[in-house]
């Protein structure tokens, strides 16, 4: 029980992370050019993702 | 790209004064963001984007420009988003640049500019929290499936609940609003035994987890959810996707026009501004902005877009024009007799409007099954709750449960992903041979179609003619020739100018256009003439015999030659109409044109079913008779005049050159210059059908085999989750077969083949 009390808030507290993670990514427009981020990682010139 | 629209943008580029230039930047303007910062952003579309190389060049040189902070190429959305550090700096270098660059730009309108939507985002959001939900419920039921006991069993429900339930009523928004919204029109679709199954498992479960016992199906609500939303999104995504490209293609109508003052100063007014009375310049190359009489000048205009009619009309003081129809050779001044919303454009829109009620009593399948579906799923239920009353003697809470078992166990999951992901897998397969679909639906309507009924000029035809037969030498003659017919916009000098090989001749001088008659200039001094055969025959008098028809083309005291055009049919028309009738589609030809070139044309591709000189309302009306008669019709057209006719098809296609309205009223829109794409559409949309009936039988097996087994009883959440998980990535797995599609040979041209067949071969042999 001890164990579980520990561990469930543990793997909860991770998803949140991700859940938050994502719509962090989502609002910050990482999906708005899926094609170009492709493409981009290619380029040889140092590329810093604008707003 | 569209073969009319690309020409006349570059011819444009030349002139920086253009009324199209000034339109593009003010619309800019007015779709401008201002940054906390002080600096503004803009936002432009630049179609042509199409790799790696592109996102370089543009942010290298765009970047460069002084009083640029930050520019950056979108490939996705064919994009470009340039931030400049004050209000006072002008966007015109960027355009130029990205002109010099080969990417022509255009606006974007308020709403597309206003990047994702924000029903898109809620539906990502949403999916976002229920998959969350969705795998932590999961891995809290596992234990429970694998016997846990007491405490841990009574803390694992407690904990899922807290977690289902903002999920369900967060996720489930969308479902819960478009089933209360069916309801209230006293209509039944898919989302009301989903909305009530999600909701009855939630409550079912909170109630079992709070008296102790008995199952939860937290896991099944959610993961329900995740699914379903997953359809969803993928549906939307397809739409977003389809609008924006359309969006991105060039607009043909005028956004305003020059007014001529008193003084006889120009001033660009937008075109809402402009009021019956006002006297508006239109320059060659321009479109007339609104309807109106010419009151000075002489000009050659193209009205393909309006009547249908491919030849360019001579028009005079006092002639009549409508709104959206091209200014070919001469500046003229118009006087505007009616306002832009009461033009023959605002006509063409009611009589879509009217059409288009008509078609709005399609029933997506999905909605068909839903009305067959729901009642019999609502009738298992009550009848197991009535069963159970009677046969347990009155036991309420056992004949409930069960009752909400056979609804969880229905619960349309796999049937609400059956048809988004066969539609979004097709959209995909037909976005990438250069097919644009609008509408789902559209694909189900189209696989269904009887007849198809064509427009000529600008859908079977390129709308711009080619040159069939010339007898001008090559050589210096020729180079001369090209010379003259460079120097118009006239769609039959660009004829002759692309059937002409080699560099123009540069000792040509005093080029100039005379309206109404074609080119003259000056070479060696000898006048020589390009264009309508009586003014250029009168530099050859004694030659002036011969009745050819056509472009002629003089050299003073050398010769008289003359050029002969037909208008150019797209490849792949004759294929695709072939194939049309191997599939039992009969296909008629209906056009604006005069009754002879419409024979030829219907000769020359094998229809033998035409009708000529129609006016919009006759189409409209040939298209609400087959409806009348129950004949399902696909129609095909670009013009203005096939707006209303396009608007009351089963189903209809638009070519990408196609006018603003066309296009709006189609719904595929072919990007490819061939035809032959028309059939691959057909197919894709007959194989979409079989499959979503295939995802609806699997679907409807899967109901036939777990609800004996909830009726009884015997459900438990390990078999509900098992069974509709398995039954979902069935149906998606089945859907994915239709990646499989690829054009036949006859069907694939990709853009460099539809290039391949313009007129170049075809020049050697006429110059020859």
């Amino acid at each position: 029980m001890t164990t579980l009390s520990l561990l469930i808030p543990i793997a909860l507290g991770l998803g949140l992370l991700g859940l938050g993670a994502f719509l962090w990514s989502l609002r910050a427009g990482q999906y708005e050019d899926l094609d170009g981020a492709a493409v981009r990682i290619l380029r040889e010139d140092d590329d810093t993702p604008g707003r | 790209m569209s073969c009319c629209a690309a020409p006349l943008i570059s011819d444009k580029t030349r002139d920086t004064l253009s009324a199209s230039r000034i339109a593009l930047l003010e619309d800019l303007k007015a779709n401008s963001k201002q940054l906390v910062d002080g600096r503004i952003s803009y936002l432009l579309s630049a179609p042509a984007i199409h790799c790696g190389n592109c996102i370089t060049s543009i942010e290298d040189q765009v970047g460069k420009l002084e009083g640029i902070t930050d520019v950056r190429a979108n490939l996705t959305m064919k994009r470009v988003a340039v931030t400049l550090d004050g209000d006072s700096r002008s966007l015109l270098p960027v355009v130029q640049a990205l002109e010099n660059l080969g990417y022509a730009t255009q606006s974007l309108t308020a709403e597309e500019a206003g990047g994702s939507d924000p029903e898109f985002r809620l539906l990502v959001r949403s999916l976002a929290v229920s998959g969350f939900a969705a795998a932590n419920i999961m891995l809290l039921s596992v234990p429970v499936w694998n016997g846990a006991e007491g405490a841990t069993k009574e803390l694992f429900h407690f904990i899922s609940a807290l977690i289902a339930i903002p999920c369900v009523a967060y996720g489930g928004m969308p479902f819960f609003r478009s089933a209360i919204a069916a309801l209230r029109r006293r209509r039944v679709n898919m989302d009301v035994p989903i909305s009530l199954g999600v909701t009855l498992a939630t409550g079912m479960s909170m109630y079992e987890s709070f008296i102790g016992g008995g199952h939860a199906y937290f896991d099944a609500a959610t993961s329900l959810l995740f699914f379903l939303l997953i359809g969803r999104v993928l549906d939307h995504l397809m739409r977003a996707r389809a609008r924006a490209a359309a969006s991105n293609l060039a607009r043909l109508s005028a956004k305003g026009g020059f007014v001529v003052g008193e003084a006889g100063d120009l001033t660009y007014v937008a075109l809402d501004a402009i009021n019956p009375g006002m006297r508006l310049r239109v320059s060659a190359g321009e479109r007339f902005p609104v309807d109106g009489t010419i009151v000075e000048g002489v000009s050659d205009v193209d009205r393909a877009l309006v009547t249908g009619e491919s030849d360019p009309q001579r028009v005079v003081e006092g002639t009549g024009v409508e709104a959206g129809t091209l200014n070919l050779t001469g500046p003229v001044d118009m006087l505007a007799t009616r306002p832009a919303r009461e033009s023959f454009l605002a006509e063409v829109m009611q009589m879509m409007a009217a059409a288009e009620k008509g078609r709005s009593s399609y029933v997506r399948i999905a909605d068909r099954m839903a009305r067959i579906y729901s009642p019999v799923v609502h009738i298992l239920a009550f009848t197991s709750f009535t069963g159970w009353m009677i046969w347990t003697g009155g036991d309420w809470h056992q004949s409930l449960t069960v009752a909400v078992a056979v609804l969880i166990i229905t619960c349309p999951c796999a049937l609400g992903l059956a048809v988004p992901v066969a539609h979004v897998v097709s959209a995909a397969r037909l976005f990438a041979n250069g097919i644009l679909l609008k509408d789902g639906s559209a694909l189900e309507r189209l696989a269904a179609i009887e007849g198809a009924a064509f427009d000529k000029t600008g859908t079977l035809t390129t709308g711009e003619p080619a040159v069939a037969s010339t007898d001008i030498p090559p050589g210096a003659t020729a180079a001369i020739a090209k010379a003259l017919a460079l120097r118009s916009v006239h769609p039959a000098a660009r004829a002759v100018a692309h059937a002409i090989d080699g560099v123009p001749e540069p000792r040509v001088s005093g080029l100039h256009e005379v309206p109404g008659h074609g080119v003259e200039g000056l070479v060696d001094g000898r006048r020589v003439r390009l264009g309508r055969r009586s003014w250029v025959a009168a530099l050859m008098p004694e030659q002036a015999a011969t009745d050819a028809q056509g472009v002629a083309f003089a050299i003073e005291g050398r010769g008289l030659w003359f050029t002969t055009l037909s208008e150019r049919v797209r490849p792949g028309a004759r294929d695709m109409i072939t194939a049309l009738r191997a599939r039992n589609i009969p296909v008629t030809l209906l056009s604006g044109d005069g009754a002879a070139q419409v024979a030829a044309i219907a000769r020359d591709i094998g229809i033998s079913d035409w009708q000529a000189e129609l006016k919009p309302g006759d189409k409209l009306a040939f298209l609400t008779a087959a409806a009348g008669q129950g004949r399902k019709m696909l129609m095909v057209g670009d013009g203005l005049n096939d707006a209303p006719a396009l608007a009351a098809a089963h189903v209809s296609m638009a070519p990408a050159s196609a006018s603003d309205i066309g296009r709006t009223a189609a719904d595929f829109v072919l990007t490819h210059e061939s035809l032959s794409s028309i059939t691959f559409a057909h197919r894709v949309a007959k194989a979409t059908g079989q499959v979503v009936k295939q995802n609806f039988a699997l679907a409807i097996i899967y109901n036939v085999l777990a609800v004996p087994l909830a009726m009884a009883g015997q459900l438990n959440p390990l078999l509900a989750a098992l069974a509709m998980s398995s039954s979902s990535i069935i149906v998606v797995a089945n859907s994915l077969r239709l990646h499989l599609l690829r054009p036949e040979r006859a069907e694939a041209h990709g853009p460099e083949a539809g290039r391949k067949v313009k007129p170049q071969p075809m020049a050697k042999e006429a110059i020859a």
